[in-house]
Protein backbone atom coordinates (compact mmCIF):
# COMPACT_ATOMS: atom_id res chain seq x y z
CA UNK A 1 0.00 0.00 0.00
CA UNK A 2 2.01 2.62 -1.28
CA UNK A 3 1.31 6.48 -2.12
CA UNK A 4 3.92 7.69 -4.69
CA UNK A 5 6.21 10.75 -4.35
CA UNK A 6 4.48 14.24 -5.34
CA UNK A 7 0.86 13.34 -4.59
CA UNK A 8 0.69 14.43 -0.62
CA UNK A 9 1.59 17.74 0.59
CA UNK A 10 4.48 19.01 2.86
CA UNK A 11 2.27 19.03 5.85
CA UNK A 12 1.42 15.33 5.68
CA UNK A 13 4.19 14.20 4.96
CA UNK A 14 6.13 16.05 8.10
CA UNK A 15 3.23 14.45 10.21
CA UNK A 16 3.91 11.32 8.68
CA UNK A 17 7.80 11.09 9.85
CA UNK A 18 7.30 12.34 13.00
CA UNK A 19 4.19 10.08 13.77
CA UNK A 20 6.77 7.29 12.42
CA UNK A 21 9.91 8.75 14.71
CA UNK A 22 7.90 8.32 17.27
CA UNK A 23 6.59 4.90 16.70
CA UNK A 24 10.30 3.48 15.85
CA UNK A 25 11.94 5.29 19.07
CA UNK A 26 9.45 3.48 20.94
CA UNK A 27 10.37 0.40 19.77
CA UNK A 28 13.63 0.28 19.32
CA UNK A 29 13.53 1.15 23.02
CA UNK A 30 12.05 -2.40 23.99
CA UNK A 31 14.90 -4.51 21.95
CA UNK A 32 18.06 -5.38 23.66
CA UNK A 33 20.94 -6.55 22.13
CA UNK A 34 19.00 -10.47 22.47
CA UNK A 35 16.60 -9.30 20.52
CA UNK A 36 17.42 -6.94 17.50
CA UNK A 37 18.18 -9.78 15.79
CA UNK A 38 15.14 -11.44 16.38
CA UNK A 39 12.79 -8.35 15.18
CA UNK A 40 15.22 -7.97 12.01
CA UNK A 41 14.45 -11.52 11.23
CA UNK A 42 11.35 -11.44 11.69
CA UNK A 43 10.78 -8.66 9.34
CA UNK A 44 12.88 -10.39 6.71
CA UNK A 45 10.44 -13.43 6.79
CA UNK A 46 7.47 -11.06 6.78
CA UNK A 47 9.09 -9.42 4.17
CA UNK A 48 9.77 -12.80 2.24
CA UNK A 49 6.39 -13.86 2.46
CA UNK A 50 4.54 -10.98 1.86
CA UNK A 51 6.21 -11.07 -2.01
CA UNK A 52 3.67 -14.07 -2.38
CA UNK A 53 0.30 -13.47 -3.65
CA UNK A 54 -2.68 -15.48 -3.31
CA UNK A 55 -5.85 -16.56 -5.56
CA UNK A 56 -9.08 -15.01 -4.62
CA UNK A 57 -11.66 -15.53 -6.57
CA UNK A 58 -10.52 -14.17 -10.32
CA UNK A 59 -8.01 -11.65 -9.23
CA UNK A 60 -4.71 -12.81 -6.92
CA UNK A 61 -4.31 -10.56 -3.76
CA UNK A 62 -1.10 -9.69 -2.20
CA UNK A 63 -0.54 -10.12 1.28
CA UNK A 64 0.26 -7.33 3.72
CA UNK A 65 0.77 -9.45 7.10
CA UNK A 66 0.89 -6.68 9.07
CA UNK A 67 -1.63 -7.30 11.45
CA UNK A 68 -0.10 -10.86 12.09
CA UNK A 69 3.72 -9.07 12.60
CA UNK A 70 1.57 -6.48 14.80
CA UNK A 71 0.45 -9.38 17.06
CA UNK A 72 4.40 -10.72 17.37
CA UNK A 73 6.01 -7.49 17.60
CA UNK A 74 3.78 -4.86 19.34
CA UNK A 75 6.20 -1.62 19.00
CA UNK A 76 8.82 -3.07 17.29
CA UNK A 77 6.40 -3.74 14.15
CA UNK A 78 7.20 0.11 13.54
CA UNK A 79 11.24 -0.31 13.10
CA UNK A 80 10.41 -3.53 11.53
CA UNK A 81 8.00 -2.42 8.85
CA UNK A 82 10.29 0.88 8.15
CA UNK A 83 13.54 -1.61 7.20
CA UNK A 84 11.05 -3.04 4.52
CA UNK A 85 10.29 0.13 3.22
CA UNK A 86 13.46 2.00 3.25
CA UNK A 87 14.80 -0.87 1.42
CA UNK A 88 12.09 -0.81 -1.24
CA UNK A 89 13.30 2.68 -1.82
CA UNK A 90 16.79 2.14 -1.86
CA UNK A 91 16.65 -0.63 -4.44
CA UNK A 92 13.53 -0.51 -6.30
CA UNK A 93 12.95 3.56 -6.12
CA UNK A 94 9.62 2.51 -5.24
CA UNK A 95 7.88 4.18 -2.62
CA UNK A 96 10.26 6.55 -1.92
CA UNK A 97 12.35 8.65 0.67
CA UNK A 98 9.63 11.33 1.51
CA UNK A 99 7.06 9.18 1.52
CA UNK A 100 8.89 6.72 3.80
CA UNK A 101 7.89 8.48 7.23
CA UNK A 102 4.17 8.30 6.50
CA UNK A 103 3.91 5.12 4.75
CA UNK A 104 5.48 3.48 7.93
CA UNK A 105 2.99 4.95 9.94
CA UNK A 106 0.35 3.98 7.85
CA UNK A 107 1.24 0.38 7.72
CA UNK A 108 2.72 -0.24 11.31
CA UNK A 109 0.05 1.76 13.29
CA UNK A 110 -2.71 -0.94 12.49
CA UNK A 111 -0.06 -3.28 13.25
CA UNK A 112 0.30 -2.43 16.62
CA UNK A 113 -3.69 -1.43 16.99
CA UNK A 114 -3.82 -5.18 16.32
CA UNK A 115 -1.56 -6.27 18.81
CA UNK A 116 -3.61 -4.04 21.34
CA UNK A 117 -7.19 -5.30 20.74
CA UNK A 118 -6.47 -8.92 19.07
CA UNK A 119 -3.44 -10.16 21.06
CA UNK A 120 -4.64 -10.52 24.57
CA UNK A 121 -7.38 -13.17 23.14
CA UNK A 122 -4.78 -14.83 20.39
CA UNK A 123 -2.41 -15.58 23.13
CA UNK A 124 -5.52 -16.56 25.30
CA UNK A 125 -6.62 -20.16 26.68
CA UNK A 126 -9.18 -20.64 24.65
CA UNK A 127 -8.32 -21.80 21.09
CA UNK A 128 -11.78 -21.21 19.15
CA UNK A 129 -11.80 -17.43 20.60
CA UNK A 130 -7.51 -16.98 19.35
CA UNK A 131 -8.65 -17.96 15.68
CA UNK A 132 -11.67 -15.34 15.62
CA UNK A 133 -9.33 -12.62 17.43
CA UNK A 134 -6.20 -14.01 14.86
CA UNK A 135 -8.99 -13.17 11.91
CA UNK A 136 -9.76 -10.11 13.54
CA UNK A 137 -5.96 -9.18 13.60
CA UNK A 138 -5.08 -9.59 10.04
CA UNK A 139 -8.64 -8.32 8.87
CA UNK A 140 -8.11 -5.32 11.54
CA UNK A 141 -4.73 -4.68 10.04
CA UNK A 142 -5.33 -4.15 6.21
CA UNK A 143 -8.40 -2.09 6.92
CA UNK A 144 -6.92 0.09 9.02
CA UNK A 145 -3.83 0.42 6.93
CA UNK A 146 -6.47 1.09 3.64
CA UNK A 147 -8.47 3.64 5.38
CA UNK A 148 -5.12 5.48 6.60
CA UNK A 149 -4.09 5.43 3.61
CA UNK A 150 -7.48 6.95 1.96
CA UNK A 151 -6.91 9.99 4.98
CA UNK A 152 -3.70 10.58 3.69
CA UNK A 153 -4.74 11.08 -0.25
CA UNK A 154 -7.57 13.29 0.70
CA UNK A 155 -5.40 15.82 2.42
CA UNK A 156 -4.23 16.27 -0.94
CA UNK A 157 -7.11 17.84 -1.56
CA UNK A 158 -11.32 16.26 -2.35
CA UNK A 159 -9.93 15.85 -5.91
CA UNK A 160 -8.55 12.34 -4.68
CA UNK A 161 -12.26 11.45 -3.22
CA UNK A 162 -12.49 9.10 -6.24
CA UNK A 163 -9.27 7.69 -5.56
CA UNK A 164 -10.00 7.31 -1.85
CA UNK A 165 -12.98 5.14 -2.44
CA UNK A 166 -11.38 2.66 -5.06
CA UNK A 167 -8.19 1.79 -2.48
CA UNK A 168 -11.14 1.05 0.25
CA UNK A 169 -12.94 -0.81 -2.19
CA UNK A 170 -10.09 -2.58 -3.86
CA UNK A 171 -8.83 -3.41 -0.22
CA UNK A 172 -12.00 -5.45 0.74
CA UNK A 173 -10.83 -8.97 -0.40
CA UNK A 174 -7.04 -8.59 0.60
CA UNK A 175 -8.97 -7.94 4.14
CA UNK A 176 -11.07 -10.99 4.09
CA UNK A 177 -7.89 -13.38 2.57
CA UNK A 178 -5.81 -11.62 5.10
CA UNK A 179 -7.63 -12.20 8.01
CA UNK A 180 -8.02 -16.40 7.11
CA UNK A 181 -4.39 -16.72 6.77
CA UNK A 182 -3.83 -14.96 9.45
CA UNK A 183 -6.25 -16.85 11.66
CA UNK A 184 -4.67 -20.01 10.88
CA UNK A 185 -1.08 -19.02 11.22
CA UNK A 186 -2.26 -17.95 14.85
CA UNK A 187 -3.30 -21.53 15.50
CA UNK A 188 0.09 -22.79 13.78
CA UNK A 189 1.95 -20.83 16.17
CA UNK A 190 -0.03 -21.70 19.34
CA UNK A 191 0.43 -25.19 18.57
CA UNK A 192 4.19 -24.91 17.53
CA UNK A 193 5.64 -21.78 19.10
CA UNK A 194 3.22 -20.24 21.40
CA UNK A 195 6.37 -18.41 23.49
CA UNK A 196 6.55 -16.40 19.57
CA UNK A 197 2.75 -15.22 20.38
CA UNK A 198 4.29 -13.85 23.89
CA UNK A 199 7.15 -12.17 22.42
CA UNK A 200 6.15 -8.87 23.11
CA UNK A 201 4.64 -9.39 26.91
CA UNK B 1 16.90 -13.18 -5.24
CA UNK B 2 19.05 -10.57 -7.06
CA UNK B 3 18.60 -7.31 -5.51
CA UNK B 4 21.32 -4.88 -6.38
CA UNK B 5 20.62 -5.29 -10.33
CA UNK B 6 22.19 -1.57 -10.87
CA UNK B 7 24.53 -1.50 -7.96
CA UNK B 8 27.76 -2.53 -9.80
CA UNK B 9 28.72 -0.54 -12.86
CA UNK B 10 31.85 1.81 -13.85
CA UNK B 11 30.61 5.12 -14.73
CA UNK B 12 30.65 8.05 -12.48
CA UNK B 13 27.62 7.82 -10.41
CA UNK B 14 29.01 4.28 -8.80
CA UNK B 15 32.31 5.91 -8.13
CA UNK B 16 30.85 8.56 -6.16
CA UNK B 17 31.05 8.41 -2.08
CA UNK B 18 27.02 7.63 -1.33
CA UNK B 19 27.48 9.82 1.45
CA UNK B 20 27.32 12.91 -1.28
CA UNK B 21 24.99 10.86 -3.33
CA UNK B 22 22.10 10.68 -0.47
CA UNK B 23 22.43 14.26 0.70
CA UNK B 24 21.67 15.30 -3.27
CA UNK B 25 18.94 12.32 -3.47
CA UNK B 26 17.20 13.64 -0.03
CA UNK B 27 17.48 17.05 -0.53
CA UNK B 28 15.98 16.31 -4.59
CA UNK B 29 13.46 14.35 -2.88
CA UNK B 30 12.01 17.00 -1.26
CA UNK B 31 12.11 19.81 -3.74
CA UNK B 32 10.45 17.63 -6.38
CA UNK B 33 8.05 16.07 -4.01
CA UNK B 34 6.38 19.50 -2.46
CA UNK B 35 6.53 21.28 -5.58
CA UNK B 36 3.79 21.97 -7.82
CA UNK B 37 5.70 23.29 -10.83
CA UNK B 38 5.69 21.44 -14.07
CA UNK B 39 8.76 23.12 -15.30
CA UNK B 40 10.41 22.17 -12.22
CA UNK B 41 9.42 18.90 -12.85
CA UNK B 42 10.20 18.43 -16.32
CA UNK B 43 13.89 20.24 -15.96
CA UNK B 44 13.94 17.47 -12.81
CA UNK B 45 12.96 14.66 -15.44
CA UNK B 46 15.13 15.51 -17.86
CA UNK B 47 17.89 15.79 -16.05
CA UNK B 48 17.66 12.66 -13.65
CA UNK B 49 17.15 11.02 -17.75
CA UNK B 50 19.98 12.13 -19.24
CA UNK B 51 22.28 11.23 -15.76
CA UNK B 52 20.77 7.81 -16.39
CA UNK B 53 21.82 7.57 -19.82
CA UNK B 54 25.38 8.72 -19.11
CA UNK B 55 25.95 6.08 -16.12
CA UNK B 56 24.75 3.48 -18.89
CA UNK B 57 21.84 1.80 -16.78
CA UNK B 58 19.92 -0.42 -18.70
CA UNK B 59 17.07 0.26 -20.14
CA UNK B 60 15.09 -2.94 -19.36
CA UNK B 61 15.93 -2.02 -15.63
CA UNK B 62 14.76 1.38 -15.84
CA UNK B 63 11.70 1.13 -17.62
CA UNK B 64 10.87 -2.19 -15.16
CA UNK B 65 10.81 0.76 -12.38
CA UNK B 66 8.74 3.35 -13.74
CA UNK B 67 6.65 0.59 -15.03
CA UNK B 68 6.12 0.13 -11.27
CA UNK B 69 5.32 3.67 -9.94
CA UNK B 70 3.38 4.47 -13.24
CA UNK B 71 0.84 1.74 -11.82
CA UNK B 72 0.13 3.96 -9.28
CA UNK B 73 -0.38 7.25 -11.77
CA UNK B 74 -2.60 5.35 -14.18
CA UNK B 75 -5.54 4.80 -11.25
CA UNK B 76 -4.95 8.37 -10.87
CA UNK B 77 -5.58 9.09 -14.56
CA UNK B 78 -8.89 6.96 -14.57
CA UNK B 79 -9.87 8.49 -10.89
CA UNK B 80 -8.84 12.23 -11.27
CA UNK B 81 -10.58 13.84 -13.82
CA UNK B 82 -14.34 12.49 -12.56
CA UNK B 83 -16.27 14.11 -9.28
CA UNK B 84 -18.14 12.06 -7.43
CA UNK B 85 -21.57 14.10 -7.48
CA UNK B 86 -24.90 12.87 -4.86
CA UNK B 87 -26.93 10.25 -6.63
CA UNK B 88 -28.97 11.09 -10.23
CA UNK B 89 -26.60 13.94 -11.26
CA UNK B 90 -24.43 13.36 -14.16
CA UNK B 91 -23.25 9.62 -15.51
CA UNK B 92 -23.27 7.38 -12.46
CA UNK B 93 -22.76 10.08 -10.40
CA UNK B 94 -19.87 11.16 -11.97
CA UNK B 95 -18.82 14.47 -13.73
CA UNK B 96 -15.81 14.89 -16.14
CA UNK B 97 -13.88 17.23 -13.99
CA UNK B 98 -11.12 18.51 -16.71
CA UNK B 99 -8.25 20.57 -14.00
CA UNK B 100 -7.94 16.97 -12.63
CA UNK B 101 -6.16 15.62 -15.62
CA UNK B 102 -3.37 18.88 -15.25
CA UNK B 103 -3.11 17.11 -11.31
CA UNK B 104 -2.56 13.69 -12.39
CA UNK B 105 -0.39 15.05 -15.28
CA UNK B 106 1.88 16.71 -12.56
CA UNK B 107 1.79 13.51 -9.83
CA UNK B 108 2.84 11.35 -12.43
CA UNK B 109 5.25 14.29 -14.10
CA UNK B 110 6.79 14.53 -10.53
CA UNK B 111 6.93 10.73 -9.50
CA UNK B 112 8.65 9.68 -12.66
CA UNK B 113 11.15 12.51 -11.95
CA UNK B 114 11.71 11.26 -8.50
CA UNK B 115 12.07 7.46 -9.40
CA UNK B 116 14.87 8.39 -11.99
CA UNK B 117 16.51 10.28 -9.51
CA UNK B 118 16.03 7.73 -6.40
CA UNK B 119 17.60 5.45 -9.13
CA UNK B 120 20.49 7.43 -10.72
CA UNK B 121 21.61 8.06 -6.84
CA UNK B 122 20.63 5.58 -4.78
CA UNK B 123 20.32 2.19 -6.47
CA UNK B 124 23.80 2.75 -8.18
CA UNK B 125 25.32 2.01 -4.44
CA UNK B 126 25.19 -1.53 -2.81
CA UNK B 127 22.62 -0.85 -0.20
CA UNK B 128 25.78 -1.54 2.40
CA UNK B 129 27.58 1.35 1.20
CA UNK B 130 24.17 3.17 2.03
CA UNK B 131 23.94 1.53 5.49
CA UNK B 132 27.43 2.60 5.83
CA UNK B 133 26.71 6.04 4.94
CA UNK B 134 24.36 6.55 7.47
CA UNK B 135 26.35 5.37 9.90
CA UNK B 136 29.15 7.69 9.60
CA UNK B 137 25.97 10.70 9.91
CA UNK B 138 25.47 9.17 13.27
CA UNK B 139 22.20 7.78 12.65
CA UNK B 140 20.33 5.41 15.25
CA UNK B 141 22.82 2.79 15.75
CA UNK B 142 19.97 0.24 16.52
CA UNK B 143 17.56 0.76 13.61
CA UNK B 144 20.69 0.62 11.58
CA UNK B 145 21.92 -2.69 13.04
CA UNK B 146 17.93 -4.06 12.65
CA UNK B 147 18.30 -2.76 9.23
CA UNK B 148 21.80 -4.89 8.63
CA UNK B 149 20.32 -8.00 10.16
CA UNK B 150 17.30 -7.66 8.28
CA UNK B 151 19.26 -7.29 4.79
CA UNK B 152 21.55 -9.91 5.99
CA UNK B 153 19.12 -12.35 6.22
CA UNK B 154 16.74 -11.96 3.33
CA UNK B 155 18.01 -13.56 0.99
CA UNK B 156 18.78 -17.09 3.40
CA UNK B 157 14.61 -16.69 4.47
CA UNK B 158 13.90 -15.94 0.87
CA UNK B 159 15.68 -18.79 -0.19
CA UNK B 160 14.48 -21.19 2.79
CA UNK B 161 11.04 -20.23 1.74
CA UNK B 162 11.81 -20.89 -2.05
CA UNK B 163 12.52 -24.30 -0.35
CA UNK B 164 9.46 -24.92 1.24
CA UNK B 165 7.28 -23.91 -1.45
CA UNK B 166 9.08 -26.44 -3.35
CA UNK B 167 8.15 -29.46 -1.28
CA UNK B 168 4.77 -27.81 -0.82
CA UNK B 169 4.36 -28.36 -4.60
CA UNK B 170 6.45 -31.77 -5.32
CA UNK B 171 3.67 -33.09 -2.85
CA UNK B 172 0.93 -31.54 -4.74
CA UNK B 173 0.01 -28.37 -3.86
CA UNK B 174 -2.24 -25.76 -6.04
CA UNK B 175 -2.94 -22.71 -5.04
CA UNK B 176 -6.74 -22.27 -5.34
CA UNK B 177 -9.35 -20.14 -3.93
CA UNK B 178 -9.82 -22.14 -1.13
CA UNK B 179 -9.69 -22.08 2.84
CA UNK B 180 -6.91 -25.15 2.30
CA UNK B 181 -4.76 -22.95 -0.15
CA UNK B 182 -4.78 -20.56 2.85
CA UNK B 183 -3.94 -22.30 5.70
CA UNK B 184 -1.12 -24.02 3.35
CA UNK B 185 0.34 -20.42 3.21
CA UNK B 186 -0.90 -19.62 6.64
CA UNK B 187 1.53 -22.38 7.66
CA UNK B 188 4.39 -22.08 5.25
CA UNK B 189 4.39 -18.69 6.72
CA UNK B 190 4.46 -19.50 10.25
CA UNK B 191 7.22 -22.25 9.81
CA UNK B 192 8.88 -19.14 8.15
CA UNK B 193 8.79 -16.92 11.04
CA UNK B 194 9.49 -20.23 13.52
CA UNK B 195 12.81 -20.79 11.27
CA UNK B 196 13.33 -17.00 11.39
CA UNK B 197 13.18 -16.67 15.01
CA UNK B 198 15.25 -20.18 15.63
CA UNK B 199 18.42 -18.43 13.41
CA UNK B 200 17.96 -15.00 15.20
CA UNK B 201 18.89 -16.95 18.16
CA UNK B 202 21.56 -19.22 16.67
CA UNK B 203 23.10 -16.18 15.46
CA UNK B 204 22.75 -13.94 19.21
CA UNK B 205 24.88 -17.03 20.23
CA UNK B 206 27.11 -16.97 17.28
CA UNK B 207 28.17 -13.50 17.97
CA UNK B 208 28.52 -14.41 22.05
CA UNK B 209 30.70 -16.69 21.07
CA UNK B 210 33.47 -14.59 19.30
CA UNK B 211 33.32 -11.98 21.62
CA UNK B 212 30.39 -9.83 20.89
CA UNK B 213 30.19 -7.15 23.77
CA UNK B 214 27.59 -4.56 22.06
CA UNK B 215 29.82 -2.90 19.15
CA UNK B 216 29.53 -3.08 15.86
CA UNK B 217 32.69 -2.14 13.96
CA UNK B 218 32.26 -0.50 10.53
CA UNK B 219 34.70 -2.17 7.90
CA UNK B 220 33.98 0.28 4.89
CA UNK B 221 35.49 3.99 5.04
CA UNK B 222 35.00 5.88 2.88
CA UNK B 223 37.39 8.33 1.29
CA UNK B 224 36.03 11.94 0.46
CA UNK B 225 37.43 12.61 -2.65
CA UNK B 226 37.86 15.80 -5.03
CA UNK B 227 35.16 14.47 -7.91
CA UNK B 228 32.75 14.36 -4.77
CA UNK B 229 33.18 17.93 -4.08
CA UNK B 230 32.50 18.98 -7.55
CA UNK B 231 29.58 16.05 -7.36
CA UNK B 232 28.14 17.91 -4.40
CA UNK B 233 28.52 21.65 -5.69
CA UNK B 234 27.35 20.79 -9.21
CA UNK B 235 24.14 18.54 -7.39
CA UNK B 236 23.48 21.33 -4.76
CA UNK B 237 23.32 23.94 -7.46
CA UNK B 238 20.83 21.90 -9.93
CA UNK B 239 18.69 21.11 -7.03
CA UNK B 240 18.80 25.18 -5.92
CA UNK B 241 17.75 25.91 -9.37
CA UNK B 242 14.94 23.75 -9.25
CA UNK B 243 13.97 25.25 -6.09
CA UNK B 244 13.89 28.40 -7.83
CA UNK B 245 11.96 27.49 -10.71
CA UNK B 246 9.50 26.38 -7.82
CA UNK B 247 9.36 29.49 -6.29
CA UNK B 248 8.73 31.68 -9.15
CA UNK B 249 5.80 29.45 -10.31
Amino acid sequence: MHISEGVLPAATLVAGAALAVGGISLGLRKLDQERLPQVALMAAAFFVASLVNLPAGPARVHLVLNGLLGLLLGWSAFPAIFVALALQALLFSFGGLTTLGISTFNMAFPAVVAHWLCGPWARGGNSQLALVAGFGAGFLGVALSALLVALSLLTAGEDFLGAAHLILAAHLPVMLVEGLVTAAAVAFLRRVRPAMLAWDR
Amino acid sequence: MHLETLAHGHSLFHRLDPRGKLAVALAYSLVMATGQSAWAGGAGLGLCLAGCLAARLPGRELLKRLAAVNAFTALLWVMLPWQVYPAGDGWLGLRHHPPGIFLAGMITLKANAIVLGLTLLLATSTVNQVFHALAHWRISPRLLQVFFFFYRYLHVLHREWHRMHQAARARGFQPRTSWHTYRTYAYLTGGLLVRSYDRAQRVYQAMLCRGFQGTYWLLDHFQWQRRDDYFLLWGGLLVALLLVLELAA
